[in-house]
């Protein structure tokens, strides 16, 4: 029996009173009411519900294997962060999670990842439909080069939503914190919007679909610290109904951020070809405080990478 | 931790993905008429090429002239006046079209480009017809028949200044592409050693963007050599004519004879060698232009590497 | 005795390097003979338009819009260019009609959907062989292909096949190349970052390019599409060809079937056979006959170019 409910829904008072910056605060220091909950889970008996179950992923371009054998198992309601330096696969297996490296030439993908029990490169899966369900964020802010509307009604639309649009585009804008300031400028375009405004635009848009987990590809790295911390706020309000997988490249946003921490590293082998690998795997403060791997160890503390 | 049985359908909507095939289906279909009609123009060339070549002697490819009507079907007749008209081209495009491309290129400020490239699209959208029309009532008067006295009013010469006219764009701008592709970094290492624009533009750019300089040229060629109209209203040769090097008389080109062959003035409707002869020429025109569009396009190939 | 010439120190070399004559000739002489290879051409061009104009101005001013108005005619007091007007006009709406949606649908292919392979680089190769294929070539398999062709379905008319149809056909496979290339060049400059976006909440290849990728590119592949038109319109050869008429002719009053699938000719085909007439009274019409062709030339550059900046304001 699995208990799908908000966890806070049935979180002691002080829990529910955590505010979301105390998770800001402090490196490495997860929130109250998250820990609570699992560990109430965990006394109760049950299981904790996996958003992702990946086995064995390894990731090919063409002849080049960019990620070796990877198993993992990322939660629901929670951030997991996937760090490590560059080439290490991290964007790679994140692009694994929603099937985009489909769109690259040669991209070829071993293991299973299952979601809600299927795997998502089984046969009859329709990649479309995995996208839908599974939102993502990118790098650099990419409206479409269309009305701020418009860009969030897009998904739905073709996806064939036949509710009131208006509602669905009002709460999606609340969601990604974005509706006050946009709400009198919709018909406008896109581009129009600042930086920070835009990528919260895209958070937006990928939440009009409903999916139930964001990718998030260093979302944060286009963009000014006052932008970032907004963003780092609103990701943390979003795990109230979302779950999220974040890459990035700054260690201390993972730490601010993220409940669990993935660390990959590049192994480089005598060809010269350069495979990614998952190093450790485990809760944000145990990676960051108290690593058990000397290369977690070394990359956290600037011995490297 | 286990993860639950599955709960929901990831096999999309069937009705959208049959669309997404039928439309997949409609554009290929599209990009294979490409090659459908290539197909179309090699069998409606070769087939009708031999049976010319069957049903005439050989021997008839060799003679005193072109004078289909006559049975004489001299190819280097044909040859010679093609690829003079189209080496007069060549010596008025090549300077023409390589020298505005290099001002273009390496020296002409924004604003000057602004209004000098827009100039060379216009005369690249001139129709032929109308540059075989100034051939023959401009070009040869004024220039031709000035230079030499003895010139026939219809002259291989006019019509070889005419088709370089109609070339020049086309050199000026492939070349002008390949020298803009030059990276800024080499220029800037030429002016750090002290040599100034001239000598950077002929030492330094001209050579390293010498591919596609030289694929235009070659495709300046290609595009003289199949041209028709020019040479049809301007070159003379309406009936047969014999063969002919000198450049200020009339001559024949395979473009020209072909057209004679269609419009009638040498037409003898029908299955006869006289009419079918037009398909040879074209075998051998589709051919000639062929093999210099390849070779063109090693060329072009050749900087887009290195680039 | 010290030697009165002394060679010069390193330091006196470079002041005479720095210092000395800056202007030497080639950097006068040659961007000079740069230019003047520019304005040479642009000279032809001036002196072409201003030598047609002059011609032109006989017929033009003497005979005014009957000039265009007209059928054609042997009596050049009488000759005009309406029928030839008409022609160009239907060869163009068949041309759009047939090598548009191919060559618009051929590029999307290559450039969308294609996987890079041997296969998708053996068209695009072929594709640009035929776009060098001189025009006369394309003449040839209208005359063997397409006359036929239309002869076979029961729209020869009464000309055997030798109609707009049949021209039509003809241009339409002369001008599909340069409508592919010019489409697939347009729809590579649109940005991946678009593309992923529309993958990334969950749209179907066709609903990006549909929704998204063809909309960005839309004012480029317009521009080329324009131009393409354009330059159908002054192609001859392949018409002549074809059988388009060079002499007088008339369809009386045929119907519209009747005229679409009867004789008919085309501008640069009457100018053409014009410019052949011996007598010195043609000459001043075929030069207005010219100077009506550049004028349909230069209003379709221009409508592409005001077109091009409409639309290209990127929101």
């Amino acid at each position: 029996m699995n208990d799908q409910a908000n966890p806070d829904a049935t979180a002691s008072p002080e829990a529910q009173a955590t505010a979301p910056g105390e998770r800001l605060a402090g490196r490495g220091r997860p929130a109250a009411s998250l820990v609570y909950s699992n560990a109430r889970r965990a006394e109760a008996g049950e299981p904790e519900s996996l958003i992702f179950d990946v086995q064995g992923l390894k990731a090919f371009y063409g002849s080049f294997q960019a990620v070796a054998d990877t198993t993992m198992a990322i939660r629901e309601h929670e951030i997991t962060a996937l760090i490590g330096p560059s080439g290490c696969g991290k964007t790679t297996v994140l692009r694994c999670f929603n099937r985009m490296n489909d769109l690259i030439e040669g991209a070829r993908v071993e293991g299973t990842i299952r979601y809600h029990g299927i795997d998502i490169y089984g046969d009859k899966v329709d990649p479309v439909e995995v996208r839908r369900r599974i939102g993502m964020v990118f790098q650099k802010p990419n409206p479409f080069p269309k009305s701020v509307f418009d860009n969030i009604a897009f998904g739905p639309r073709i996806a064939g939503y036949k509710g009131n649009m208006n509602d669905l585009v009002q709460e999606s804008l609340t969601r990604a914190a974005l509706w006050d300031e946009v709400k009198d400028k919709l018909r406008e375009s896109a581009y129009a919007l600042s930086g920070g405004q835009q990528q919260r635009l895209c958070i937006a848009r990928a939440i009009a679909t409903s999916p139930d987990v964001l990718l998030m590809d260093e979302p944060c790295s286009s963009l000014d610290p006052i932008a970032t911390l907004r963003i780092e706020e609103l990701m943390i309000q979003l795990t109230r109904d979302y779950s999220i997988v974040i890459v990035t490249h700054n260690m201390q946003q993972a730490a601010r951020v993220s409940d669990r921490t993935a660390f990959f590293t590049v192994d480089v082998k005598e060809t010269g070809m350069r495979t990614g690998r998952l190093v450790e795997f485990d809760t944000t403060e145990v990676i960051f405080t108290n690593p058990r791997q000397k290369q977690t160890e070394d990359y956290i503390t600037g011995r490297f990478g | 931790m286990t993860t639950e049985t599955p709960t929901i359908d990831l096999s999309g909507s069937r009705p959208r993905l049959r669309r997404e095939q039928r439309v997949r289906r409609l554009f290929t279909g599209a990009a294979v008429t490409s090659i459908l009609i290539s197909l179309l123009i090699v069998g409606s060339l070769v087939g009708e090429a031999w049976n010319f070549l069957r049903s005439i002697d050989l021997s008839w490819l060799w003679d005193l002239g072109w004078f289909p009507r006559r049975d004489m079907f001299d190819i280097k007749t044909v040859m010679t006046g093609t690829l003079l008209i189209a080496l007069i081209a060549m010596v008025v495009a090549t300077p023409l079209g390589l020298g505005a491309a290099i001002y273009l290129s390496e020296y002409a400020s924004p604003r000057a480009r602004r209004w000098l490239k827009p100039v060379l699209e216009v005369l690249a959208g001139i129709p032929s017809v109308v540059l075989g029309y100034f051939a023959l009532t401009w070009i040869s008067p004024n220039i031709v028949m000035r230079l030499n006295p003895h010139a026939g009013v219809f002259s291989m010469m006019s019509a070889g200044i005419a088709v370089g006219l109609l070339v020049t764009p086309l050199v000026a701008s492939v070349s002008e592409d390949a020298m803009r592709a030059v990276p800024q970094a080499l220029r800037e290492a030429s002016y750090g050693l002290g040599a100034k624009k001239a000598g950077t533009s002929t030492r330094v750019v001209f050579p390293a963007a010498i591919s596609g300089i030289v694929a235009s040229l070659i495709l300046g060629l290609s595009r003289a050599i199949g041209e028709t109209m020019v040479v049809a209203m301007a070159a003379g040769a309406v009936g047969g004519s014999l063969f002919e090097v000198d450049i200020f008389q009339p001559g024949q080109t395979m473009t020209a004879a072909m057209t004679a062959l269609a419009i009638g003035s040498d037409q003898v409707a029908g299955s006869t060698n006289a009419f079918q002869s037009l398909f040879f020429l074209g075998l051998l025109l589709f051919l000639m232009t062929l093999a210099l569009n390849l070779i063109s396009d090693r060329f072009v190939r050749k900087v887009r590497e290195k680039y | 005795m010290v030697a009165r010439t002394a060679p010069p120190s390193t330091t006196d070399l470079v002041r005479q390097a720095i210092q000395g004559r800056r202007f030497g000739w080639g950097d006068v002489a040659f961007p000079a003979a740069l230019l003047l290879a520019l304005l040479f051409a642009l000279l032809f061009l001036a002196t072409l338009l201003v030598d047609i104009f002059i011609k032109a101005w006989d017929a033009l001013a003497g005979r005014g819009w009957s000039v265009v108005t007209n059928p054609l005619s042997l009596n050049a007091d009488t000759a005009g260019l309406w029928q030839s007007i008409m022609g160009s006009l239907a060869l163009a709406a068949v041309v759009a009609a047939l090598a548009f949606p191919i060559g618009i649908g051929a590029a999307i292919y290559l450039e969308e959907y294609a996987p890079d392979n041997r296969f998708t680089r053996f068209i695009n190769t072929n594709i640009r062989n035929l776009a060098g294929v001189p025009s006369i070539v394309y003449g040839i398999l209208g005359f063997t292909i397409f006359v036929r062709f239309v002869r076979a379905v029961g729209a020869g008319g009464g000309v055997g096949g030798k109609n707009l149809l049949a021209g039509g056909l003809t241009l339409a496979a002369l001008v599909l190349p340069i409508v592919i290339i010019t489409t697939a060049e347009a729809l590579r400059a649109v940005p991946v970052s678009i593309r992923e976006a529309g993958f990334g909440v969950g749209a179907t290849r066709w609903e990006v390019i549909r929704h998204h990728v063809v909309p960005y590119a839309a004012p480029g592949i317009l521009t080329g599409t324009v131009l393409t038109l354009a330059r159908a319109f002054g192609e001859t050869a392949p018409l002549l060809l074809v059988g388009a008429a060079t002499g007088f002719f008339s369809v009386g009053s045929a119907g519209l079937l009747g005229k679409a699938t009867g004789p008919y000719t085309a501008l640069p085909v009457t100018i053409f056979s014009w410019a052949r007439q011996p007598g010195a009274e043609f000459r001043s019409l075929t030069a207005a006959a010219i100077v009506v062709l550049l004028a349909v030339l230069l209003t379709a550059n221009a409508a592409a170019i005001i077109l091009r900046n409409r639309f290209e304001r990127k929101w």
